[in-house]
C-alpha cells in the first residue's frame, strides 16, 4: 500500500512539473480571427461620445425614435404562451404547426403544394441555420455541384457554403453605373453556367443593395432556369418588410412555383417579425412527390441532429400562435406594414432632401432599391468621410441601412452625404 | 467585374416578352405544348424537352434515412392501447405523476421576463449573451477556480450539450494537430456523429463492462493508454449516458494523470451537472480537478435536465487555456466556426439561466428543486432494488443503486427487452437502458414483475 502511495505521488509530482514545464497551449498558434466588419460598426459607433451620432449601419428595425421594436402581436402571443409551455424537446425537425404556417407564407395560404404534401420542411435556427441546413444537404447528396451566388451580397453567404465545403461561384448582379440591376450580364451567367447548377438568388429586398429583378424579369430568369435546369434556392429574409405586403414580396418564388421549379427556401423571422435574437427560421425543399418530401425531411433532420439535435422552442411557438391565431395575425400584417412603410417613407424623405440641397447626383436609386438596405453607390473614402468628420456609421461598402434613418436624422444625414459627394 | 451592356438601355418589358416568347416558338423541338397563343408558363410546364427539367427533382435519389432508434420507442409506446403501459425510452425528467416539469424558479424567471416592457428581442453577439456565459463558467469551474481569475477561460453560450459539442469539436477540427477523438464504449448515440461530422475521426475506448455492470477500469487505462500522444478524450463529467456507471473520485485522480502524461486533450460532456448527485459541485469535481492542474481542457454545458429547459436549447462551450491571450484568440476563432453555422445563439433560454443565476434567492431556490429531482431518482433506484430483491429475482442488481443519474443499464438482453414490451408494455431502448425519471412509485411494482418474468423465462 505505502509503496503504491509513493508511486502514485511520484506520478503526481512528474505529472504536476509536466504541467508546469510545458507551459505551451495547445493553442499556441491560434491566430486571431478578423473582425466581423458589421459588428465593428457598431462596436465604433456605441464608443463615440459625439451626441449627434447616427448609425445607419445596423441591420435591424428601428422605430423613428431610433429604438428597437418589440412587435405588439409579439408581446401578445408571449403573453398567451407564457405559464403554458412546458419546455420539451421540439421534434428534430422543429414545430410542426411553426413549419405548416410559415409553408403557408411562402407557397401561398391554398398552395396545391402543401396540399399534395409536397414540401419537405423543417424548422431551422433562422435565415442562417435555413442556409446551412441547405448546405449541408446539397454537399452530402449532390457532391459535385456548387453554388452561384449573386455579387456582392450578404457576407454571411459565402461563409455558410465555405463551411458546408461546397465550392462557389459567382454571377453577376449590382450594375454600379445605374444603382439598378445588370440584367444583361445576369442572364448571361445563368446561361453560361453548366446546366444543373445551383444558384442562390435573394427573394426580395436584396441585401445589401435593394435591388429586385421586376416582376418581368424575374419571369425570364425563371424561363431561363427552366431551359438550363438550374436549382433554384431563394434566400426570404424580408417577406413583407420590403413592400409591405406578404404576398406580393413572394412574387418571385410563386412565379418559379407556376413555371414548375422544384426550390428550396430559407424563411426568417428575424426582421418581419422582430424575433431576431430567438432564431426562428425554416428550411423547404419542395419535392416531386409526398414520398420523397418524407425521405428529403429525414435527411435533413439527420443533418440537425449533430448540429443541435431540435430546433429552440420558444420562438417557434410565438410565431405559430399569431400566424393560426386571426386576429393577431392581422395585427402582425398591420405592424410589418408599418415597419415597411416607414422605411419606404425615409427613403422618400431622404432622396427629396437630397435633391432639395441641390446635389449633382442623381439619388434615385435611393426611392428605387427595396426593403432595409440602400446601396448608395459612396466610396469607402466618402464613407470614412461621414465617420470622421460627421459621426455617421454605416459599412465602407456605401450600405445605408434605412432602419436606421429617422426624421430626426434625415435631414442631418442628407447633407452630410452631400457634403461627401458633391465634388465627386 | 465590368457589365458589358452598361452604355445600351436595357430592353422594354415588351421587348423582353416578345422575345421570350420567340425563343420559346422558334425551335420545333421546344413546343411539345399548345401553339403560339398559349401562356409560356403553360408552355413549359408541359415541354418535357428542357434540359433539366420536366419536373425532375436534383434529390430524387435522396432515400428515407432510419428512425431514431429512441423516438422509436416512444412512437411505439403513444400507439400502444394498454393502461400499464410505462415509457421508459424517455430521456427527461418526469414527476411522480408522470408529468414533464417546469421548475418553479424557471417560471419565475419566464414571469420576469415577460413583464419587463424594457426587454428587446435583438441578436445577441455571436457569442452569445456575456453574463450568461460569465456565470455558465462559474457554474462548472467553480466560482473561485484559478482559470477563470486568471481570464484563462473562454465561454461561448451555445445550442444546449449538441450544440457546444459541435461547435468544439469543429474548432478542433480546424485549430489542434490531432484529428481523432476517443469516445467511450458505449455513449450517448448522437456522439460519434456530432464529431464526425464537425471533422474529427472517432475511435472507441473501453468503459462498460457488461460482466461487473460497472466501469472497466483496466480497458480504459490500456485503451487511453495507447491513443496517440495529443488525442482528444471525450469524459462524461458524471451521470455517464446510457450506462450510469462513473469513475470514483480515485479512478478519476488516475484517469486525470494518465491523461496529463501522454498529453490528451480532454473535452468533457457535462449535460447533469447537480442532477447525478443533487450537488452541483460533487458533480463538477472530476472537471475542477483537471482545470486544478494548470491544463487545458474543453467542456460542453447543458441546462436542458438540471433546469429543466430542454426545449429552449441552452448550453455553453468553455475552452479553458493556459493564458488569457490564447483564450482571447480561441474565442475569436469560435466566432467564426459559429456565425456560418446560425449566427448568434437563441436569447429566451440563455435570459432565464441568467436570470436565476444571478439572483442568490433564485439560485438557492433552483439548487433546492434540482436536488428534489435527483432525490426523486435516487428513490426509484432504491425502490426498484428492493422490489427486485423481495420478489426473489435471481442476479445482482446492485448495479441499480450504483450507477447514478437518470439512466440504468439494466443487462436485459434485446430478447428480454422485446419480452417485457410484448408481455407488460414496459418501453425502453433495445440495449436494456431504462429512465429513471419515467419510473413512479406506483409503477416499480409493475416493472419489478416485468424485469422477475423477463429474467426467470427468457434467456
Amino acid at each position: 500500500m505505502a509503496v503504491r502511495a509513493g508511486a502514485t505521488s511520484r506520478i503526481l509530482s512528474r505529472s504536476s512539473v509536466v504541467g508546469a514545464r510545458s507551459v505551451s497551449s495547445c493553442w499556441r498558434s491560434v491566430e486571431p480571427a478578423p473582425k466581423d466588419p458589421i459588428l465593428g460598426v457598431t462596436e465604433a459607433f456605441l464608443a463615440d461620445p459625439s451626441p449627434g451620432k447616427v448609425n445607419v449601419g445596423v441591420g435591424a428595425y428601428r422605430d423613428d425614435n431610433g429604438k428597437p421594436v418589440v412587435l405588439e402581436c409579439v408581446r401578445e402571443a408571449e403573453r398567451r404562451i407564457a405559464g403554458n409551455l412546458n419546455m420539451e424537446y421540439l421534434p428534430m425537425g422543429g414545430s410542426v404547426k411553426m413549419v405548416e404556417e410559415t409553408l403557408k407564407l411562402a407557397y401561398g395560404e391554398d398552395s396545391e403544394f402543401i396540399k399534395d404534401k409536397r414540401i419537405a420542411a423543417v424548422q431551422a435556427l433562422s435565415g442562417t441555420g435555413a442556409c446551412r441546413l441547405f448546405a449541408d444537404f446539397q454537399k452530402r447528396f449532390c457532391p459535385e455541384s456548387q453554388i452561384y451566388i449573386p455579387v456582392p451580397t450578404w457576407a454571411n453567404h459565402h461563409n455558410i457554403w465555405r463551411d458546408a465545403h461546397v465550392p462557389q461561384r459567382t454571377y453577376h448582379y449590382y450594375h454600379p453605373e445605374s444603382k439598378g440591376l445588370d440584367f444583361a450580364a445576369l442572364m448571361d451567367d445563368i446561361k453560361n453556367a453548366p446546366n444543373g447548377s445551383f444558384f442562390l438568388l435573394h427573394a426580395c429586398a436584396h441585401n445589401p443593395t435593394g435591388v429586385d429583378p421586376s416582376e418581368d424579369q424575374w419571369r425570364e430568369i425563371s424561363y431561363q432556369f427552366k431551359v438550363k435546369g438550374h436549382f433554384p434556392f431563394f434566400d426570404m429574409a424580408y417577406q413583407g418588410f420590403a413592400s409591405g405586403d406578404p404576398e406580393r414580396d413572394a412574387k418571385s418564388i410563386r412565379i418559379f412555383l407556376e413555371d414548375s421549379h422544384a426550390i428550396g427556401i430559407a424563411q426568417s423571422y428575424a426582421k418581419n417579425m422582430g424575433l431576431y435574437g430567438q432564431r426562428v427560421g425554416c428550411l423547404s425543399v419542395l419535392c416531386e412527390d409526398e414520398k420523397q418530401a418524407i425521405a428529403v425531411k429525414s435527411q435533413l433532420q439527420q443533418l440537425a441532429r449533430p448540429m443541435y439535435s431540435n430546433p429552440p422552442l420558444h420562438g417557434a411557438v410565438i410565431v405559430s400562435t399569431i400566424l393560426s391565431n386571426p386576429d393577431l395575425k392581422s395585427l402582425w400584417l398591420k405592424e410589418v406594414k408599418v415597419m415597411a412603410d416607414r422605411i419606404i417613407g425615409m427613403r422618400t424623405a431622404l432622396r427629396e432632401n437630397l435633391e432639395k440641397l441641390g446635389s449633382p447626383l442623381s439619388w434615385k436609386h435611393i426611392t428605387e432599391q427595396i426593403g432595409m438596405f440602400c446601396y448608395s453607390g459612396m466610396t469607402p473614402e466618402q464613407v470614412d468621410r461621414l465617420t470622421k468628420e460627421y459621426h455617421i456609421y454605416m459599412t465602407r461598402n456605401g450600405r445605408i441601412s434605412m432602419a436606421g434613418v429617422t426624421t430626426g436624422n434625415v435631414g442631418y444625414l442628407a447633407n452630410a452625404i452631400n457634403m461627401v459627394t458633391k465634388s465627386s | 467585374m465590368n457589365p458589358r451592356r452598361s452604355s445600351s438601355s436595357p430592353p422594354s418589358p415588351s421587348d423582353r416578352r416578345l422575345s421570350a416568347l420567340a425563343r420559346h416558338l422558334s425551335p420545333p423541338s421546344e413546343s411539345g405544348s399548345s401553339g403560339g397563343g398559349g401562356v409560356i408558363s403553360r408552355s413549359l410546364a408541359s415541354s418535357s424537352s428542357l434540359a433539366g427539367g420536366g419536373g425532375g427533382s436534383v434529390f430524387s435519389h435522396v432515400s428515407r434515412a432510419p428512425e431514431d432508434p429512441i423516438l422509436g420507442v416512444t412512437v411505439a409506446f403513444n400507439k400502444d392501447p394498454s393502461p400499464v403501459k410505462l415509457n421508459l425510452g424517455v430521456g427527461a425528467y418526469r414527476t411522480e405523476e408522470g408529468k414533464p416539469l417546469v421548475l418553479n424558479v424557471v417560471r419565475r424567471a419566464e414571469q420576469q421576463l415577460i413583464n419587463d416592457r424594457a426587454r428587446v428581442k435583438e441578436y445577441l453577439p455571436i457569442v452569445g449573451l456575456a453574463e450568461f456565459n460569465k456565470f455558465s463558467a462559474k457554474l462548472i469551474l467553480g466560482a473561485d477556480s484559478p482559470a477563470i481569475l486568471e481570464n484563462r477561460v473562454t465561454t461561448v453560450q451555445c445550442l444546449s450539450g449538441t450544440g457546444s459539442l459541435r461547435v468544439g469539436g469543429e474548432f478542433l477540427a480546424r485549430h489542434y494537430h490531432q484529428h481523432t477523438i476517443y469516445i467511450p464504449k458505449p455513449t450517448w448515440g448522437n456522439h460519434p456523429k456530432v464529431f464526425t461530422l464537425a471533422g474529427l475521426s472517432v475511435k472507441y475506448y473501453r468503459y462498460y463492462d457488461p460482466a461487473t455492470r460497472g466501469l472497466d477500469f483496466q480497458g480504459l487505462l490500456e485503451d487511453l493508454g495507447s491513443a496517440p500522444l495529443g488525442a482528444v478524450v471525450l469524459l462524461h463529467a458524471c451521470a455517464h449516458n446510457p450506462t450510469g456507471v462513473d469513475p470514483t473520485l480515485q479512478q478519476w485522480e488516475q484517469i486525470r494523470q494518465l491523461i496529463r502524461s501522454r498529453r490528451l486533450l480532454p473535452f468533457f460532456d457535462s449535460a447533469y451537472q447537480g442532477f447525478a448527485s443533487g450537488s452541483l459541485d460533487a458533480d463538477a469535481q472530476p472537471i475542477r480537478s483537471f482545470v486544478a492542474d494548470g491544463g487545458e481542457c474543453l467542456v460542453a454545458q447543458s441546462y436542458a435536465k438540471n433546469m429543466g429547459l430542454y426545449g429552449e436549447r441552452v448550453g455553453a462551450l468553455s475552452i479553458v487555456c493556459r493564458t488569457a491571450d490564447v483564450a482571447s484568440r480561441v474565442e475569436s476563432q469560435l466566432k467564426l466556426v459559429i456565425r456560418p453555422m446560425y449566427s448568434n445563439p437563441p436569447i429566451h433560454g440563455a435570459s432565464i439561466v441568467a436570470a436565476i443565476l444571478r439572483d442568490r434567492e433564485m439560485y438557492n431556490e433552483w439548487t433546492i428543486e434540482l436536488k428534489a429531482m435527483a432525490d426523486r431518482i435516487i428513490s426509484m433506484r432504491h425502490q426498484l432494488f428492493d422490489a427486485l430483491r423481495a420478489r426473489g429475482t435471481p442476479g445482482d442488481w446492485s448495479h441499480i443503486i450504483k450507477q447514478i443519474g437518470m439512466f440504468t443499464f439494466t443487462g436485459l438482453n434485446s430478447q428480454q427487452v422485446a419480452f417485457m414490451t410484448k408481455e407488460y408494455h414496459i418501453y425502453m431502448t433495445s440495449d436494456g437502458r431504462i429512465s429513471m425519471a419515467g419510473l413512479s412509485s406506483r409503477t416499480v411494482p409493475h416493472l419489478a414483475d416485468a424485469i422477475h418474468a423477463a429474467v426467470t423465462r427468457v434467456v
